[in-house]
């Protein structure tokens, strides 16, 4: 049985913002993206096949604090749908396979998170092991710096290095309208800086963001009906590693490099990367093997705006867009979830027929 | 069906109980992952992904426990996923699990479900009120009453129905070892004669609180066709969603529910499930809802689902027996509850039900909802491989 | 129209003491440190993993070869927590450490006091402080501090008595602190509310008015925008008595929970019922708002106290069937 092909064929961002004003169950910021997204396909939430979120219970403090999303669809007649409490790049992954299932001709992703509700980083801590970690309270920031210092100190990279992912990084989002944050600046000034948490300073450290982002995905004929220049996903793959944090090699993303061989990631143009800290650009880029011509993160990244559980989503949005536009042949978009990069997405995309 | 063939080859459950003291969250879900991979005779290394599913991590006090439990679940190294779809998860999980199969993704899933209510107490964490609303909730209980006295009002059904179906279910889950309630002497009169809860529900036709987990072990159609045992064979899963409350909502059969049915009867090729289905594991939390659903699934008319379960007709020995394992009201680890019955139909299928099993099932129903009765998800699996060759 | 004013927003904290149970690997180690003793677990790769894990961090296998080790170990990375938050280890500034103990081939992630950033070092040596008050968690480690430091003469953890029970399960405090925002559309309702007003909206696609209005009506995906006021009477569509209590209940029960369908709503919402006795609550009666006195009204529901039988005869099934 021939598996159909599938495409993106459309993404919508909302501003990466530090406060949204907007409730926990992400309606204000999911309503006008759905619009968005569709209208500039020339659809309507009818002719969508297959719904498909990710999003968190803890980011809101309430159970069940997806379903009231639901509400920003129009959900009447019943719709085909399911919800990952992962980062939304797993719940298009989940999509993908829906529509490779043939069951299904169209599928729209969406995440959403407002991190601004409670102290994002104290509520990641409840990620890490919950008898012999988590009563400790680290929060995400103290973890990335443990396994920063890791590196520096075993000459896996340099403070140096670190500040030239954050100036690019800052640069890019200068460029980008819906980026958090962005300037001119370069490392030296950022060197400057204080730190925040010994060794890592502001810079290196995703700001806290609220947001939300919609991909439409289409099978085969359906994709091209839909758009002239579809980014066709020619690999995807995730995978996990061990979720005793100690017992891994903090330098490396293993994980990441065997998603790179699985989604076949040579050649590309472009990579978003899904780098919440200034290092794990570096890690990240390692793993995947990009060379100094791949452009990395142009939309700035998630070190201008890391909406949690919607980031990783937007990472694939903006990879794609770049062949949506024809800017480029091939792109790879990549989403990370859990402390310390212990999960990772890659996703790559395609231009031509 | 859509896409690639793909089969339960095993599955594994625990012992369910009020509280499971003498294991961890991870010890109990590879209590259940260790007899799903034992029942496909299949070890860690023959699994090329693991989807976890359970309902608000508010429930354990962990944020995204799947991370924590890659190595209890054996996912190091390969993809693994969490989906969280309120009460219908397990079943949710089994159907994403099935989907990676069929879409060519992977060849053997392994999916995973649990609930340990033990940690915390699931009354709290589903009354938290939020500033502004009105404190009047009271749980899961508090939600569906109201729902159910509708139903009853409505379809004209005598008081004692639900009793029957807490009745039958007990008596069911007194021949399942792993039931967290194991009740052979409960009777119709018993069950009325419990104190009422939430008014029109009795203390005795609720679920209990439970701590669970439950494992299904997927396969494509080669492995299922080396298998040593008799797989059951995915036949058809849907998953329908509407939004909890809206203008004109039906509350006591809901859209969703029977669009989800549409879906899966006509993807499996029936035309009248009452004749053509054997066995049915449905979701049934508080007794009410074994007629309720009946009527939802297309099994009965509408506001006739009552003479179905008063007849006896989902008795063990009846046309359409439910719930054979003692269902929800027997052991409701909340996260676990969905995938439970999958795993109880597809056991039914390949004839390893034990002292449960019903005589001759060859197709079989697994059924779960959640939310606000909104959260659909179903699969039909069948002894004979779809396509009709055996 | 919506209104100008920010949304309301409230503080909202949700917090649970989670009761852990143990099980054979993690119930030995908790033991261990309520008697002031470090176990480690052998992985099937000959690692020792300090704290323990139950299941191989490579392969998955079950484990359960303890083995005591060290309280002296040596600090792998760290970093330094200027400002300590709720439920960490120390109230004053720290260093978070991975600390590899004698023994042990894997790091254990602690707090290390030393006063100052300047006094951390990777390589450097340090032993537990334990806590003057144990009961088999983590934190019967108070922190780490440097093994040559005056405090380190401090007096060895004081074995507790051998038959004292093992120990089965922990308790894990998770308070959290957050801040709820209303869309702004409840905001209107609520500031409404605040006036002894009921205000509703109509979605300007389906025409059907909601109460409280609605950031996205569920069936258009749209914002209800067209403000309707409602009056304070309307009929009970369906309900339940709650007898049940339960942890966190701010309303002692037994009490009627009903849907309140307000007259020219499209939709009911639950509140209670009182001012008759329950078991004479009908669908289809006919109720009135019975509010606080005026002086404690604010920005909630909670300003009508309960909703009372007006008296009036039943409202026919065909006004409220489809509200069920």
């Amino acid at each position: 049985m021939a598996v159909p092909d599938v495409a993106v064929v459309g993404f919508a961002e909302a501003p990466n913002l530090r406060a949204a004003d907007a409730t926990t169950n992400g309606v204000e910021m999911l309503v006008p993206l759905f619009e968005q997204v569709l209208d500039e396909l020339s659809m309507t939430r009818h002719d969508i096949g297959f719904w498909c979120s990710g999003s968190s219970d803890y980011l809101a403090g309430r159970a069940f604090s997806f379903i009231a999303a639901i509400d920003a669809i129009g959900a009447v007649p019943p719709i085909n749908e399911s919800h990952v409490e992962m980062d939304a790049a797993w719940a298009l992954y989940e999509a993908w396979v829906k529509l490779r299932t043939g069951e299904v001709d169209t599928a729209l992703v969406y995440g959403f998170g407002k991190s601004s509700a409670g102290d994002l980083r104290r509520t990641l801590a409840l990620q890490l092991d919950p008898y012999s970690v988590a009563p400790l309270w680290p929060d995400s920031v103290t973890i990335a710096a443990l396994q920063a210092r890791l590196g520096l100190e075993t000459g896996m990279w340099t403070e140096r290095e670190m500040a030239e992912v954050s100036a690019r990084s800052l640069r890019d989002g200068a460029t980008n309208p819906l980026a958090q944050r962005g300037h001119a600046t370069d490392a030296d000034a950022l060197l400057a800086e204080p730190t925040l948490a010994d060794p890592l300073r502001a810079y290196d450290c995703a700001p806290i963001t609220d947001g939300a982002s919609v991909v439409v995905l289409a099978a085969a004929d359906r994709a091209r009906e839909l758009r002239r220049d579809p980014a066709w996903i020619t690999g995807m793959a995730h995978r996990t590693e061990s979720g005793t944090l100690t017992a891994r090699d903090l330098t490396r993303s293993s994980s990441t490099q065997d998603c790179s061989k699985a989604a076949g990631t040579d050649g590309v143009a472009v990579a978003e990367l899904h780098a919440p800290f200034s290092h794990q650009d570096i890690v990240l880029r390692r793993a995947l093997g990009l060379g100094d011509a791949v452009s990395v993160s142009p939309s700035g990244g998630a070190l201008c705006g890391n909406p949690m559980f919607s980031a990783g989503l937007s990472r694939i949005g903006h990879a794609a867009r770049h062949v949506l536009d024809g800017r480029a042949e091939k792109v790879l978009g990549h989403a990370t979830s859990g402390p310390a990069l212990q999960q990772n997405l890659v996703c790559v995309m395609e231009g031509g027929n | 069906m859509a896409g690639q063939l793909v089969a339960v080859l095993g599955s594994g459950q625990t012992h369910h109980a009020s509280k499971r003291t003498d294991v961890s969250i991870a010890g109990l879900c590879r209590e259940a992952v260790d007899r799903a991979l034992a029942d496909a005779d299949l070890d860690f290394a023959d699994v090329d992904a693991v989807v976890l599913g359970k309902a608000p991590d508010l429930f354990e006090g962990v944020m995204m426990p799947e991370l924590h439990l890659a190595d209890a679940l054996g996912a190091n190294g390969k993809p693994l996923m969490r989906v969280h779809t309120a009460g219908s998860v397990g079943g949710s999980t089994a159907n994403v699990a099935a989907s990676l199969v069929q879409g060519g993704a992977h060849r053997r899933v392994l999916a995973v479900a649990f609930e340990k209510q033990s940690e915390s107490n699931a009354m709290w964490a589903l009354s938290i009120a939020p500033p502004f609303t009105m404190p009047v909730g009271a749980g899961a209980g508090g939600y569906f009453a109201p729902h159910v006295r509708a139903y009853i009002r409505r379809s004209g059904a005598p008081d004692h129905i639900g009793a029957v179906v807490a009745a039958k279910d007990r008596r069911n889950g007194a021949l399942n070892p792993y039931a967290h309630l194991r009740e052979n002497d409960v009777s119709v009169d018993s069950v009325l004669e419990t104190q009422m809860l939430w008014d029109p529900i009795r203390f005795a036709e609720t679920c209990p609180s439970s701590d669970g987990a439950c494992a299904v072990v997927l396969g494509d159609e080669a492995t299922a066709d080396r298998a040593a045992r008799r797989p059951a064979w995915v036949h058809a899963t849907a998953m329908r969603t509407e939004p909890t409350t809206f203008s004109g909502r039906d509350h006591v059969n809901p859209q969703a529910g029977q669009a989800a049915a549409r879906a899966l009867w006509s993807q499996a090729g029936i035309t009248d499930p009452m004749s053509e289905v054997d066995v049915a594991e449905i979701y049934v939390p508080f007794s009410w809802f074994e007629p309720m659903w009946l009527e939802n699934l297309g099994f009965a008319e509408p506001d006739s689902g009552w003479k179905v379960t008063e007849a006896g007709d989902t008795a063990l020995d009846g046309r359409l027996p439910v719930n054979p394992s003692g269902g929800v009201l027997s052991s409701n680890p909340i996260g676990a509850s969905g995938m439970l019955r999958f795993a109880e139909a597809a056991m039914q299928v390949s004839g390893r039900a034990g002292d449960h099993q019903v005589d001759g099932a060859r197709t079989a129903l697994g059924h779960a909802y959640g939310g606000g009765s909104q959260y659909f998800s179903m699969w039909l699996v069948g002894s004979d491989k779809p396509g009709g060759t055996r | 129209m919506t209104g100008t004013s920010p949304p309301l927003s409230a503080p909202f904290d949700v917090g649970f003491d989670y009761t852990r149970t143990l099980g054979p690997v993690l119930g030995p180690f908790a033991t261990a440190l309520r008697d002031g003793r470090v176990l480690g677990i052998r992985g099937t790769d000959r690692r020792v993993h300090v704290p323990v894990v139950e299941f191989d961090p490579v392969t998955g296998d079950a484990l359960d070869e303890l083995v005591e080790v060290s309280d002296f170990g040596t600090v792998v990375t760290w970093t330094w927590q200027s400002r300590p938050s709720e439920g960490q280890p120390l109230d004053r500034s720290f260093a978070w450490a991975m600390i590899r103990l004698d023994g042990a081939d894997t790091p254990l992630l602690h707090a290390v006091d030393t006063g100052s950033a300047e006094a951390m070092w990777t390589g450097m040596r340090v032993r537990i402080r334990w806590a003057d008050e144990r009961s088999g968690s983590i934190t019967d480690i108070a922190c780490f501090v440097p093994a040559d430091s005056a405090t380190a003469s401090e007096p060895e953890a004081p074995a507790a008595a051998s038959d004292a029970a093992p120990v089965t399960t922990v308790v894990t405090p998770i308070h959290l602190h957050l801040r709820h925002s209303a869309s702004a559309q409840e905001s209107d309702y609520l500031r409404a509310l605040e006036q002894g007003r009921l205000l509703a909206q109509r979605c300007t696609e389906c025409d059907k008015v909601y109460i409280p209005p609605r950031g996205a009506c569920p069936t258009c995906g749209v914002p209800t925008t067209e403000p309707v006021e409602l009056p304070d009477t309307g009929t009970v569509t369906t309900f339940c008595i709650v007898n049940v209590p339960f942890l966190g209940q701010r309303i002692a029960p037994p009490y009627v929970a009903a849907y309140i369908l307000l007259d020219g709503a499209d939709i009911a919402f639950l509140h209670l019922v009182l001012g008759c006795d329950a078991a004479h609550v009908r669908m289809g009666m006919r109720v009135r708002a019975v509010w606080k006195p005026r002086e404690d009204w604010s920005t909630t529901m909670e300003n009508i106290d309960h909703f009372a039988p007006t008296g009036e005869p039943d409202a026919a099934d065909e006004t409220y069937a489809h509200h069920l």
